[in-house]
């Protein structure tokens, strides 16, 4: 039975370092590739290994699809395919294409510039890398190759995330990279059709959790904003310069605007205006609202916003920062943070998931006292929010996308386990469908069940059909034909067409059985009292009494003799050929009996 | 529907409509006939022995007489051009159906309509001119007006709500998307290297395949480069929307466009390019961005005159997926694509909704201005002509091929000023048509009758035609074209259940046949094949009605046999099933098998077998059968 293999190489009860392997049809594609912020070890990026014991990468991917440009997607790309080995086409959206170099860039910067590490990718292995890379159009349906395809849809979650459908002939998986159900200020909805794959895998970052309402959210955040520099304190909010902040920067805009607030935000690193640019330039991938109204408006020029300087965390007095990153693991949001923690006045937002292991999840998880580099100990005494402002579809989201999908099995991958099983449960539940939870390096094999398509010659279809189109053309109805197997090809046919076409002479079986019955009349009356008694018995059928003196029923044949021996006995020949129904020929032999 | 055009060359006719009251269109002397009679002296008017309309300007619908268009389920647009009469299809036939287009060509064929429309009603005409439609009167008028056909069909402008509700109509397609319409047929759009978003359309069953081919090119200009590849095993290829210049070379015009414009200016002259707000003057931009320095005309200002100017230089700047590699590129960086963007930040190009308002204390001169209609019969352009007319230092130069550039002048005659054609129309050619031709290979083109045949004013070159094998078939207004081709088969699925209980038997070597009886369900011209359900049951609740009604009468049909029965081991398998008392007879045709205590007489022959029965006893029959067909094993069951 064909079936469907998925092995997560990362993200399997996991979140970071998503990369699955899913083998379908004999296709072997390999969804994201993504690095991990809890580790600066081997860990960080997904084990290869797994493929490269038995060959080249190359050899055994078709191909390689990025959902998104977060670095737990794709930031072991260039190892990947500059390092380990591959040459074979990569696909992602036009702004991923656009940005992903970028906070590759980034990354390596803060790895091997910052923390001097060797052995790392270059710059140049990642412009090398980003050659391989083929930008898609959503809902564009790129063939890979003669079977394989792949198709986008949007994901919301970041500016270009996209889900992708890999198909190979009539069987199909839905990956969703991360995605968002509720459209928010700058992008829209995830949509997907009802194209009922034989496997969703889906991220189920907040398998448990409901989020509020979003406004409530975000008056929250505002709230706490506004107190805390009304009061004179410092707000710190990590983030990734792509995504959350834009989001974030938006709702703050709009607040200082509309309040006539004028103490000054601050959004740091270079990156920024760069990003917003892509925004700009990419402004058909943001939500509706944004799009009809940028040519009067563009959201992505802020008027209270600017750029931030070191120096600037030294300055007394209110202030909001937006630095990278955004888990607190790194450069100038952690340096900030050091230089802001000992304040009670100042406040840290988290507005989004942290990895077990940052600064970020240890001070949300309530850690107050934090070894730094050199055996400092560092004591947080600001406070401490935690807003999920990340744009990961919640439990709720979830089960809305599986709803439009209605897929026949699902798997969750980018979550922890024992959420992960909790979501489980009520995947199968209430959708009636296998669901599963790989760990890394873990396979599971869904079987599928395909039908087979064959071709149909119109004739046959338009006979059958036709039948039908009376008394009810949408009833299903009985159709006869001959499948031709022939060099994989299969084509369905009337018999008399694949007789004809094989070149075969028909073989004709006939049955001829003597009815004994007694009647003492003429053998022309007996047939009369046949005829009639069949044509009162079966109204549904054609019953004729030929000139020659036989009856026919449909294709039986019925004649009548007198008995050569008995004259008071006449012998009824019925004949009949193979194809003929049971059901007439019963009736026909019982009645005849019965007369 | 493949496209839906709008016919503007009927505008030619009308008067210009003035933004400014010109006292010399006001002037103008009404038409007196050949009989002196005067009643259509306030309708038509004379200016340089040519008649015009005084009236607001028409448009020449599609044919909508030919068939009732609210049967049309799809209309596919290929670009913005080409969409241009949708508000009179979706708002006034009854239309239904859905609209497909890229989001480019909408978002553009919108600034179209709008500049279309604002410049048509910001000049609101008391008079609307009819009795001259009257075919008695049109009878008595000079050319063309009295040549000009389906004049009663001419439409005035649609409005902004009609406009808007048509767009909504539409649903946003991507290249290379497969589009399911109604489970029969998918389409896909191609890109088509003519305009941002412009498409070439697939339309294609399992087994036939249509091209649709319209407003293509190979040049490199802003878009993305046309998809050849997918256009490739079509049975028809429908071609259209070929260079109307075929013997102009784009680049040379752009050339040739570049140092008119230079010359005049250096002479204090100004320059007027009568454009449309999208399209080729993206390319024109991009050519001044890179030549005005070296030209020494870094200190005129370039303006950009139309109501949807700023949207449509904005709107050019969010299209990277839609545009040629080079210009995605930048976007990657993050630049803009599009070099404009630094014209209007270093103050070179301006860009104003209208004459009106800002532009008024701007205005310097010399100058070069871009705006809008081509047609020179409605928008700002109508006020330069009539301001910049009388100076033969300035120039005004035609890019649009849409229009006759003498015919669009007419009205303004007798001018001063330089007129210079340069037409840019960087779609087909024949000479890339035949190129196109060879590499993609359809088996039948079908094209309008004007392809097949030299212009009617070039009659020796007969290079200028569509030259290909077979010849192409070609189509005129209103006729109806049937296509060559036969469908034969369509695509039906086997559900894996039924597929599991199919006992396929190998007939020659390679080739195996099964008996297929099975429930033919079809929905959404989706046909499946499932297993036959099995013979109702015994009522045993009330509900039994409602089962068999659901359930068609179920008889098993017998399958045709073939092949011949080898009488040796028919007799084996007889006497394994316990018929003792076989007998064979050798006939001239085959052999008789005699069982005489079953009564029963079989006949074999080389193509039919004869089963005679002589007991009353229906089960025995039964019986003999099941041995003949173990023996029939042999043979082929079909």
């Amino acid at each position: 039975m064909p079936e469907i293999k998925v092995t997560p190489l990362g993200a399997g009860q996991d979140v970071g370092r998503s990369c699955i392997l899913v083998s379908i049809a004999g296709k072997n594609v390999m969804l994201d590739c993504g690095m991990h912020m809890g580790y600066n070890d081997d860990r960080r990026f997904p084990d290869f290994s797994y493929i490269t014991q038995n060959g080249r990468l190359t050899d055994f991917l078709d191909c390689v699809i990025i959902s998104h440009f977060h670095l737990d997607h794709c930031g072991a790309l260039p190892y990947f395919s500059e390092m380990v080995g591959y040459d074979g086409p990569i696909y992602m959206t036009h702004p991923t294409k656009a940005i992903c170099p970028i906070l590759l860039e980034d990354y390596r910067k803060i790895t091997v510039d910052k923390k001097g590490e060797t052995n790392f990718f270059t710059s140049q292995m990642i412009k090398d890398c980003m050659k391989k890379v083929v930008a898609v159009h959503l809902h564009q349906t790129v063939q890979v190759d003669e079977e394989l395809e792949i198709k986008a849809y949007y994901a919301g979650h970041v500016l270009g995330a996209a889900m992708f459908q890999i198909k190979v002939g009539c069987e199909s998986v839905v990956y969703t990279g991360d995605y968002n159900m509720t459209p928010d200020r700058h992008l829209g909805a995830a949509w997907i059709d009802k194209c009922r794959p034989d496997l969703l895998i889906t991220e189920s970052t907040y398998a448990t959790t409901i989020r509020d309402s979003k406004r409530c959210r975000e008056r929250d955040f505002l709230k706490k904003v506004h107190e805390t520099v009304e009061r004179g304190g410092k707000v710190l909010i990590p983030v990734f310069a792509l995504g959350r902040a834009q989001e974030l920067c938006i709702l703050l805009e709009t607040f200082w605007e509309r309040m006539n607030l004028k103490a000054p935000i601050y959004f740091s690193t270079g990156l920024t205006e760069k990003a917003n640019h892509y925004y700009k330039l990419f402004i058909t991938w943001t939500n509706q609202k944004i799009r009809k109204t940028f040519v009067q408006r563009n959201m992505f020029e802020f008027k209270h916003i600017k750029a931030f300087d070191r120096a600037f965390a030294d300055n007394p007095g209110p202030m909001v920062v937006f630095a990278t990153p955004g888990m607190l693991h790194a450069g100038q949001s952690l340096q900030i943070f050091r230089k802001w923690a000992g304040n009670e006045k100042n406040m840290v937002i988290m507005p989004g998931y942290c990895v077990q292991g940052t600064v970020g999840h240890k001070i949300l998880s309530g850690q107050r006292k934090l070894e730094m580099e050199g055996r400092q100990i560092l004591e947080v005494k600001m406070q401490v929010e935690y807003m999920s402002f990340s744009a990961h579809a919640d439990a709720k989201g979830i089960m809305q996308l599986i709803r439009q999908a209605e897929p026949r099995n699902v798997l969750l991958v980018h979550g922890e386990a024992k959420k992960m099983e909790f979501l489980k449960q009520k995947i199968e539940q209430e959708f009636h469908v296998n669901c599963y939870m790989p760990a890394n390096g873990e396979t599971t094999t869904i079987f599928t069940n395909p039908s087979i398509p064959v071709d149909i010659s119109l004739g046959l279809l338009k006979r059958e059909t036709a039948i039908g189109l009376l008394p009810d053309a949408k009833k299903p109805k009985l159709m006869h034909g001959t499948l031709i197997m022939k060099d994989n090809s299969f084509r369905l046919v009337s018999p008399e067409q694949a007789l004809k076409e094989l070149g075969l002479a028909e073989h004709q079986l006939r049955f001829t059985c003597r009815v004994h019955i007694q009647d003492p009349r003429k053998e022309h009356e007996t047939v009369l009292r046949v005829y009639n008694h069949l044509k009162g018995v079966l109204k549904d059928y054609s019953v004729q009494h030929l000139p020659d003196g036989s009856i026919t029923v449909e294709s039986i044949l019925i004649q009548a003799t007198a008995h050569s021996e008995d004259q008071g006995t006449k012998v009824l020949l019925v004949s009949w050929t193979y194809q003929v129904g049971i059901l007439e020929r019963t009736y026909i032999s019982s009645s005849s009996h019965w007369s | 529907m493949l496209d839906c055009g709008l016919d503007m060359t009927s505008t030619l006719n009308f008067l210009p409509l003035p933004l400014v009251q010109s006292p010399r269109l006001s002037k103008l002397p009404g038409l007196v006939l050949k009989d002196g009679s005067t009643f259509l002296d306030k309708e038509l008017k004379e200016c340089s022995g040519h008649v015009f309309v005084d009236s607001v300007p028409e448009f020449c619908l599609p044919e909508t007489e030919l068939l009732d268009l609210s049967t049309v389920d799809v209309i596919l647009i290929s670009n913005y051009h080409c969409m241009m009469a949708l508000p009179y299809i979706t708002e006034y036939t009854g239309f239904t159906g859905t609209v497909y287009a890229t989001e480019p060509t909408v978002q553009i064929g919108r600034l179209l309509m709008e500049e279309l429309v604002n410049s048509i009603e910001r000049v609101p005409k008391a008079q609307s001119a009819s009795t001259w439609k009257n075919k008695e009167v049109q009878r008595l008028l000079p050319a063309p007006l009295k040549d000009a056909v389906e004049v009663s069909m001419w439409r005035k402008c649609y409005t902004m709500p009609e406009v808007n509700a048509a767009l909504s109509k539409i649903q946003l397609v991507g290249y290379s998307q497969k589009i399911e319409l109604f489970g029969a047929v998918q389409v896909t759009p191609l890109s088509s290297g003519y305009a941002l978003g412009s498409s070439n359309w697939i339309i294609q069953s399992h087994y036939e395949k249509v091209s649709y081919v319209s407003g293509s090119s190979l040049l490199t200009t802003h878009p993305q480069p046309m998809d050849q590849a997918s256009l490739k095993n079509s049975d028809v290829l429908i071609l259209t929307g070929l260079t109307q210049i075929p013997t102009a070379n784009p680049d040379g015009m752009v050339g040739e466009f570049c140092s008119n414009l230079a010359m005049t200016v250096r002479n204090g002259g100004n320059v007027l390019v009568p454009c449309y707000p999208s399209g080729v003057i993206y390319d024109l931009l991009e050519c001044l961005y890179q030549y005005i320095d070296s030209a020494g005309l870094s200190n005129v200002p370039f303006y950009f005159i139309s109501p949807v100017a700023n949207s449509s230089l904005e709107f050019s700047q969010i299209f990277a997926e839609w545009l040629c590699h080079n210009k995605q590129t930048k976007v990657y960086l993050p630049e803009p694509p599009f070099p404009h963007a630094e014209l209007i930040q270093t103050n070179k190009l301006k860009h104003y909704p209208s004459i009106h308002g800002d532009f008024s204390n701007d205005f310097k001169q010399p100058c070069v201005i871009f705006t809008g209609h081509p047609s020179l019969r409605f928008g700002d352009v109508v006020h330069f002509m009539e301001l910049w007319g009388k100076s033969s230092l300035n120039t005004v130069i035609f890019t649009e091929p849409d229009f006759s550039y003498l015919d669009a002048l007419a009205p303004y005659q007798p001018l001063a000023m330089k007129c210079v054609y340069c037409p840019i129309d960087t779609r087909l050619n024949f000479i890339q048509v035949s190129k196109l031709l060879k590499e993609v290979q359809p088996l039948h083109v079908v094209c309008p009758e004007q392809y097949t045949q030299p212009p009617p004013s070039q009659s020796h070159r007969t290079d200028l035609m569509i030259d290909c094998q077979p010849p192409p078939m070609s189509y005129r207004r209103a006729e109806v074209l049937t296509l060559p081709y036969k469908r034969r088969y369509e695509k039906i699925e086997i559900m894996p259940e039924l597929a599991d209980s199919l006992v396929p038997l190998e007939i020659k070597p390679g080739i195996s046949l099964a008996t297929v009886s099975a429930m033919l369900h079809t929905k959404d011209n989706k046909h499946v094949l499932q297993l036959p359900p099995k013979p109702p049951q015994p009522p045993t609740s009330k509900k039994r009605k409602r089962v068999s009604d659901d359930v068609p009468e179920c008889k098993p049909l017998k399958p045709l046999l073939s092949g011949s029965i080898p009488v040796d081991q028919f007799v084996q398998t007889l006497e394994k099933h316990g018929f003792s008392d076989v007998k064979v007879e050798d006939t001239a045709k085959g052999h008789i098998v005699l069982l005489q205590e079953a009564e029963t007489l079989i006949q074999i022959e080389e193509d039919s077998t004869h089963i005679i029965c002589d007991n009353d006893e229906p089960l025995r029959v039964h019986e003999g059968r099941k041995v003949k067909l173990c023996c029939l094993g042999c043979s082929d069951a079909i």
